[in-house]
């Protein structure tokens, strides 16, 4: 029942905030302001987990081949980890992390908003709180997930280079060039299509649950864990999807 | 100028407000008393359009206005300035720019033009020189005028106060209440005042009118309030823990 009436509520304001796309006045400050807080702000975060995620990736890869196939053959691991970083790994830990740092702050800010009467203020002023507060935060969030992705994806591949050529003395000419031979560009879009879908998730959801808070600090503090708990969830489940839907999984 | 026709509105089970009548007229200061949850504040978030009435009609200069959309119920929004209890400041703006965000929204002024009205805003509730402080770095009472500041930037005809006096001292309380009468005499305004403040709504109210099982049971002068015969009236005024109004 929950699940469906927050479906239903997520549907109306993407709705809402659809039609408020289209309507003056463009909230530029306030746009750019988001573009800062979601993107420049989340590069740091963003860039030691794609790091980690990489290094990580590569170790296993390297192990993997090393053990199976044999001595010589770990430099094949190149476009495994990239396409395993580009298409899945980063786009998840990017919705993830940023999901955990803005998600949850604008379900908390919005909250805040809400119980101390600053969204009825707004509507008093002749403000819409989903043109001022939704549409900006949504955009925002649908443009920078992708660049997050594609900075993630950069940083990633390095790692898992790093690990293999420079810790583990794989041929690194050989592992560049079967990763640059094997790895699509299709790869690399896929995964940023699904970090946009991500980004559309985390801010409909974070300000869904802000804009319907209700209960003093108590509920704000609700409003945050559910926020970050749905859109987490929400990600790792839409990507399965998406990953079955967006063409090029089947080796296609 | 603003009359509310048999208006109904229930949260689940509880009945707030319960086929109220009420008539403000135009250029008097109405003060809305009653409990605490009694639906007080439901009045005024009705009468803004921030909550749909479940029954009834909301006339402003004779229109019906509850159930208008859009640019029509922006159109009636901007004749109203509302003074929030909590003053409602947006804590990630400068206190100028809280003043000057309906003036950007309701008015096409420039931006010069927006300072001075800022300014000159401010002044009038008594405030100089604090258009780049932050909200959290103001007291209670500066807020309270802040917020007021804000809420007549844009000059409405109608200024709407949710419990103007709670919260803060009774010194800068009462400052706020000459406020009121100040801007109803400066500016000419309508205004509806929602207390359950007998200091206040004695000092600014031309007439007062008692929210009781959400209907006004009680409605005229301070002084006929002041001598009203009704049990309810008494009780209230004089704040007695015994009598008609049943409490826990």
């Amino acid at each position: 029942m929950g699940f469906f009436r927050e479906l239903g509520e997520i549907a109306i304001l993407a709705g809402r905030t659809f039609r408020g796309l289209f309507r003056r006045p463009w909230e530029g400050k306030i746009f750019l302001r988001q573009l800062e807080d979601i993107g420049a702000r989340s590069f740091p975060v963003v860039a030691l987990t794609a790091a980690f995620g990489g290094l990580v990736f590569g170790l296993q890869t390297y192990v993997g081949f090393h053990r199976y196939i044999g001595q010589g053959s770990e430099a094949y691991g190149g476009p495994i980890i990239s396409l395993g970083l580009t298409k899945e790994l980063i786009p998840i830990l990017v919705g993830v992390m940023v999901a955990g740092r803005v998600g949850s702050a604008m379900a908390a800010e919005i909250g805040t908003m809400r119980i101390t009467e600053q969204i009825d203020a707004l509507v008093s002023l002749g403000a819409d709180p989903v043109r001022y507060l939704v549409v900006p935060r949504t955009v925002a969030a649908v443009l920078m997930l992708p660049c997050l992705t594609l900075f993630g994806d950069l940083i990633g591949i390095a790692a898992g280079l790093f690990y293999n050529v420079v810790l583990m003395g794989v041929n690194g000419t050989l592992y560049l060039r079967n990763t640059l031979l094997y790895l699509e560009l299709w790869d690399v879009s896929s995964g940023l299509i699904k970090s946009a879908v991500f980004g559309l998730i985390i801010a409909l959801v974070g300000c869904s649950q802000g804009l319907r808070t209700e209960g003093g600090a108590e509920g704000v503090g609700r409003a945050t864990t559910r926020a970050v708990v749905i859109q987490s969830i929400s990600i790792l489940v839409v990507n399965f999807f998406l990953s079955e839907l967006l063409p090029g999984s089947l080796g296609l | 100028m603003i009359r509310f026709a048999g208006v109904w509105k229930s949260f689940g089970p509880k009945k707030v407000l319960a086929g109220l009548d009420l008539e403000v007229r135009r250029g008097e200061t109405m003060v809305v008393i009653g409990q605490s949850g009694s639906g007080k504040s439901v009045l005024l978030k009705i009468l803004i359009g921030l909550l749909p009435p479940d029954r009834g009609d909301i006339f402003v200069d004779g229109r019906e206005v509850s159930r208008l959309r859009g640019e029509e119920r922006r159109a009636v929004v901007r004749r109203f300035g509302m003074l929030f209890q909590g003053a409602a400041l947006f804590d990630s703006m400068t206190v100028g720019e809280n003043v000057a965000f309906g003036l950007e929204r309701q008015t096409d002024m420039g931006r010069e033009e927006i300072r001075r009205r800022v300014a000159e805003s401010l002044a009038k509730v008594g405030l100089h020189e604090i258009e780049n402080l932050r909200p959290h770095e103001l007291s209670g009472g500066m807020k309270k005028r802040v917020g007021l500041a804000r809420a007549i930037a844009y000059r409405p005809e109608i200024i709407l106060y949710d419990e103007p006096s709670t919260g803060i001292d009774p010194i800068r309380a009462d400052a706020i209440n000459d406020l009121i009468l100040v801007l109803r005499k400066e500016m000419g305004v309508t205004s509806l005042v929602i207390t359950h403040d007998m200091v206040s709504a004695y000092k600014v109210a031309d007439r007062i009118a008692l929210l009781f099982q959400g209907r006004i049971v009680a409605l005229g002068t301070p002084d006929e309030i002041r001598n009203s015969p009704n049990g309810v009236v008494q009780q209230f005024i004089h704040g007695r823990a015994l009598g008609p109004i049943v409490s826990w």
